[in-house]
């Protein structure tokens, strides 16, 4: 078998059947990054020594009978969480020699749970961007087609799993930086509700929005990864003090009686109509495998970019000032004064885009300026999240197209923002009103991936993940690979 | 210097007190004083990427103590805000405290004026929030050394409202802070580590006038002298200042003690917007009604209580019991001293003016007094016994200061300091005084009392001091009726 | 829409210095970032409570423990300038 696009699954069953080691899955991928990864440019940090050291005591469990489904799994995380004794930087020069001294919870349980670390992937600074452009350590380039962005923030998560350089990715999403650059790479894309996995080590954005999940080639995958990344943590006063549901237990229940919300918004101007056709053409699927489609309204959906160009700057103007050239990070040359140490530390580390959120945070928070902005944008906020509780009264999931379009040439929007931030225009609502979404391949448009997004209520991922593998049952998208995969 | 007349003065206090929890408000680093710099700066108080808050549940219960304490009102529900400004020892470049809903709103204090009337300052609110580290100016020539062993500790910030008329009232409020801080037991109170500092708001108006004046803000006074010496300053320049027609800048300003002034604050001035905004990495605290029930059913007495406590139960006069309650630390040595004593009012006398002596004279604090309640107690209950003579315990009092001997009764048996008091014993030594001073003998027969204290005098030299006087003079007494 | 001079204060309060030939596009960016953002000012949000956190729970507190150790050794490790015990930065006047 192929290994290199196999499925947690597939390998779980292989390692188990002592059909390959840990040590010999992990040294395949390892070489693949060695091999592949020049081109793409999917990872910033590689490591391994560690990879291969936690491969080795994986093969010990596996050989013991004491694995999880994990144990031997090799991942990539995004760098923007801290791993103990390895460089995390965040994509940006003020920590590009950062080496963390503490782990953080959610990769603490990935790899308790036996999976082995492959190395830290690039990503927009601080997460901040919609094409991975804006990393200090140069853009990824699209396994489908390496003249185009592999979407962002966590683009180098979702390139490394397209090139099949690991089995599975980490990722964060704090306004679509999971779903998006998965719609733009063909990958399954999971970002759970807010506060189901811990935050306690993940590089802050906008604390209010910031949510873990993973890259994954099936639901079933994301499942998997979910049931081990979830959970209450004490560190963190924003997760959730709940019992982390088996989210596999109900994967192969069918979809018959199960209502599917559409709402007009999603498909209007803006939306590439190939990208509107196919995912037409995916809730038909939906509707043939028994789901009953209903119109519903969420009336200030419209009002989400806006609102989320408020809050997550305000928020970030706040998270990003700690890096201030004195703990940690990087430290301007001959600093005159303390206003000197500031001000070039931060200029010089910080690049163009992190450092123009923090200017409108600021601005949005300021003396004046905080109802208008910050306060009316938290209202919205509310009214959203309000539009979603009631749409699921009325439903089980809503579907649309996760971005209205697909992956765009390098370098095409980086001086038009706003056309960037157009990017996240279907996945925004979701991450403010805080409820679990996925995006799953739902065809391709001249050769490149499009997404299906799938929104559930607070606590759905069960009923999400559920669908999302019923109609990779019926579906081979997910199936698809990068031409230079197979060459 | 002088305040000149015709000037009305409006002054409000922010006091932060340091509460005395075991670990910091956001992070399971101590709270410790005086480590090695840094040792207790933690993942989150150094606010390393990644980290995030959690809420230290005894910072809660100390703050509704409080606020219980001064009759205000318990927010139910309490949060906590971001307060953004960059300085070395704030690591995160925002400071987390209560901004819209404080855990403590309303209430107020009754301070006692130089004319023996009360006077109630009103508190308008008191809110939860972290220190700053401490920036060392003077360690080294071109730098400014950061030490964030106390970026963390927990501050209830009590904010007055300017009803402060004076330095007088201010240093009196203050002081009573200080009082009910430590009888909560939420403060330790010690002023040399910073645990109670004062922010001082001064604005001076013509008395005609109704709207307060321009005002200034004189931070971090951590002596109840530099509140009221920079008070004072601050009274008199603003006054100088209207009255030469010049206006007064709203500002931060310092008081330097050598100088005995205030000046202008150059840093920290910048920011002079702090852009608040709700603490996103922390959520709401709930408080319930069982929970302030709970809290109030432990509130420790208060001094008031106390005091009158100690008049009616151990008969103290109502000046000793004054004096020993308002130091809960001194009123808790002396209910720790009458559990071996056994007598309230001689111990009482003993604090009052043997123990109060020596620690003023050392100055020493009470809770580091080398004398310990136990020894003190020990001590009183021999006098209290008869084994030992009050003279005699002076200086048995005096050795336990000096750390000479751990017990009164070891060094009594030790240096046979044991009171004569066996008339057996004492009968051949005083008829042999008596007949050795025929003279006197024969001037207290004829009716002169006050030989008495001459032949009892003699006795005591002859026993150093260790006879009984009462038994003394009995004698004296009888062998005179004896021999007529 | 902001001025060059509002653009000045912004970046003194967020400690950041632009030089002189990000400045205008810069400018430009934010400006374009608020208009995107005006769209709000349609909104009717009268009477309606501020959403802080999109779960509404309530916060958890933890128990007053010392759980830390002293970890300056492997903290100091990242800092830029580090002497003594402390961390250093230019001279400040008070």
């Amino acid at each position: 078998m192929n290994l290199n696009n196999a499925t947690i699954t597939e390998l779980h069953k292989l390692l188990t059947d002592k059909a390959i080691s840990a040590t010999e899955l992990t040294q395949h991928f390892l070489s693949r990054i060695a091999e592949n990864d020049s081109e793409i440019n999917s990872f910033i940090t590689i490591t391994p020594e560690v990879a291969i050291e936690e491969a080795k005591a994986a093969d010990l469990v596996l050989a013991k009978g004491q694995h999880t489904m994990l144990t031997g799994i090799p991942m990539a995380h995004k760098d923007i969480f801290c791993i103990e004794d390895i460089r995390t930087t965040a994509g940006s020069k003020m920590l590009a020699n950062f080496i963390a001294p503490y782990t953080s919870t959610c990769i603490e349980k990935l790899r308790h749970a036996g999976t082995v670390t492959l190395g830290k992937t690039n990503m927009d600074e601080f997460a901040m961007g919609s094409s991975n452009e804006s990393s200090y350590f140069g853009p990824v380039h699209n396994p489908w087609d390496k003249t185009k962005v592999p979407g962002g923030s966590s683009g180098g998560s979702a390139a490394s799993l397209a090139a099949c350089l690991c089995v599975a990715s980490t990722g964060t999403d704090t306004g679509g930086s999971i779903r998006q650059p998965a719609s733009m790479c063909g990958l399954t894309g999971l970002k759970p509700t807010y506060g189901r996995i811990s935050r306690w080590g993940m590089i802050a954005f906008a604390s209010s929005l910031d949510q873990a999940g993973c890259f994954t080639r099936t639901a079933e995958d994301a499942a998997i990864l979910l049931e081990h990344m979830a959970g209450h943590d004490s560190k963190d006063s924003t997760s959730l003090n709940l019992a982390v549901p088996e989210f596999t237990a109900a994967l192969s229940e069918p979809l018959a009686g199960l209502k599917v919300g559409i709402c007009s918004d999603y498909f209007k101007e803006g939306l590439e109509p190939e990208v509107e056709n196919l995912v037409m053409d995916g809730i038909k699927e939906l509707a043939k495998m028994g789901a009953e489609v209903v119109e519903i309204e969420l009336p200030h959906t419209k009002f989400s970019l806006s609102a989320y160009y408020v809050i997550a700057p305000a928020e970030c103007s706040a998270n990003l000032s700690r890096y201030d050239g004195v703990r940690y990070g990087y430290r301007c040359k001959d600093p005159e004064n303390l206003e000197d140490l500031y001000k070039r530390s931060r200029s010089e580390g910080f690049g163009s885009e992190v450092k123009k959120r923090i200017m409108v945070g600021a601005f949005a928070l300021s003396a004046g300026y905080y109802d208008a902005y910050y306060r009316k944008a938290q209202q919205l906020r509310r009214l959203i999240k309000n539009d979603f509780v009631s749409a699921f009264e009325q439903v089980d999931v809503i579907v649309g197209p996760t971005a209205p379009g697909t992956a765009f040439p390098l370098g095409a929007k980086t001086n038009d923002p706003v056309s960037m931030y157009l990017q996240d225009i279907y996945t925004i609502a979701a991450s403010l009103a805080g409820v679990p979404a996925i995006s799953i391949p739902v065809g391709l448009s001249k050769g490149m991936p499009v997404g299906l997004q799938l929104i559930g209520n607070y606590l759905e991922e069960a009923k999400l993940l559920r669908v999302a593998h019923q109609f990779q049952q019926q579906t081979n998208w997910h199936q698809q690979q990068p031409q230079s995969n197979l060459l | 210097m002088n305040i000149p007349t015709g000037w009305q003065i409006d002054i409000g206090l922010e006091i932060h007190a340091q509460l005395n929890t075991k670990s910091k408000i956001f992070s399971g680093a101590s709270t410790l004083f005086g480590s090695e710099p840094n040792s207790q700066a933690s993942a989150v108080d150094l606010a390393l990427p990644g980290v995030l808050p959690v809420v230290n549940e005894a910072v809660y219960a100390k703050a509704v103590r409080f606020g219980l304490g001064v009759s205000a009102d318990i927010s139910r529900v309490s949060a906590f805000d971001r307060k953004n400004y960059f300085y070395p020892d704030l690591p995160k470049g925002y400071q987390i405290t209560q901004m819209d809903l404080p855990i403590v709103s309303g209430g107020h204090i009754d301070i006692l004026l130089e004319d023996s009337t009360e006077k109630r300052i009103r508190i308008t609110r008191a809110h939860l929030e972290e220190d700053a580290g401490k920036s060392l100016h003077e360690a080294f020539d071109r730098y400014t050394g950061i030490d964030l062993n106390r970026a963390g500790t927990p501050l209830l910030e009590i904010v007055s409202e300017p009803d402060i008329k004076s330095a007088f009232e201010a240093v009196a409020y203050a002081r009573k802070i200080h009082q009910l801080v430590t009888y909560l037991n939420i403060c330790d109170g010690d002023m040399s580590q910073g645990s109670l500092r004062f922010d001082a708001n001064v604005s001076v108006r013509r008395e005609d006038s109704d709207t307060l004046g321009v005002r200034t803000e004189t931070k971090n006074l951590n002596s109840f002298r530099f509140l009221e010496r920079a008070i004072y300053y601050e009274t008199v320049r603003q006054i100088d200042r209207l009255e030469a027609g010049r206006s007064v800048a709203q500002e931060t300003r310092l008081y330097d003690h050598n100088k005995d002034e205030t000046r202008p604050m150059r840093s920290k001035e910048t920011a002079t917007d702090y852009r608040y905004f709700p603490e996103p990495d922390l959520l709401p605290v709930i408080i319930t009604d069982e929970t302030i029930a709970k809290i109030k059913a432990e509130m420790p007495e208060l001094p008031t209580q106390r005091q009158q406590r100690f008049i009616e139960d151990f008969n103290l006069a109502a000046t000793d019991a004054a004096l020993l309650a308002n130091d809960r630390n001194l009123a808790d040595y002396f209910e720790a001293t009458i559990k071996n004593s056994q007598d309230p009012i001689l111990s009482a006398n003993w604090i009052k003016v043997e123990l109060l002596g020596h620690l003023n004279r050392d100055a020493v604090s009470i809770t580091d007094s080398p004398v310990s309640a136990i020894q003190l107690g020990d001590l009183v209950a021999l006098i209290q016994a008869g084994t030992i003579s009050g003279k005699i315990a002076k200086d048995v009092f005096a050795a336990l200061w000096t750390g000479e001997t751990s017990s009164a009764a070891t060094y009594i048996e030790q240096h046979d300091l044991h009171q004569l008091s066996d008339p057996s014993a004492l009968e051949p030594l005083i008829f042999d005084i008596l007949k050795a001073n025929p003279k006197q003998l024969e001037q207290l027969r004829s009716g002169k009392d006050k030989l008495m204290g001459f032949f009892v005098g003699q006795v005591m030299k002859q026993t150093q001091g260790k006879a009984n006087p009462q038994e003394v003079n009995n004698i004296i007494k009888r062998l005179l009726q004896e021999t007529v | 829409m902001i001025t060059k001079q509002e653009l000045g204060v912004l970046g003194d309060l967020a400690q950041l210095s632009l030089d002189p030939e990000s400045r205008d596009s810069t400018l430009r960016a934010i400006n374009e970032v608020l208009e995107l953002v005006a769209i709000m000012n349609t909104a009717e949000c009268e009477g309606v409570k501020p959403l802080a956190h999109p779960l509404e729970a309530e916060q958890l507190l933890r128990s007053d423990k010392v759980t830390e150790v002293n970890q300056v050794a492997k903290f100091s490790q990242a800092a830029p300038l580090f002497k003594e015990g402390l961390y250093l930065v230019p001279k400040v006047i008070e």
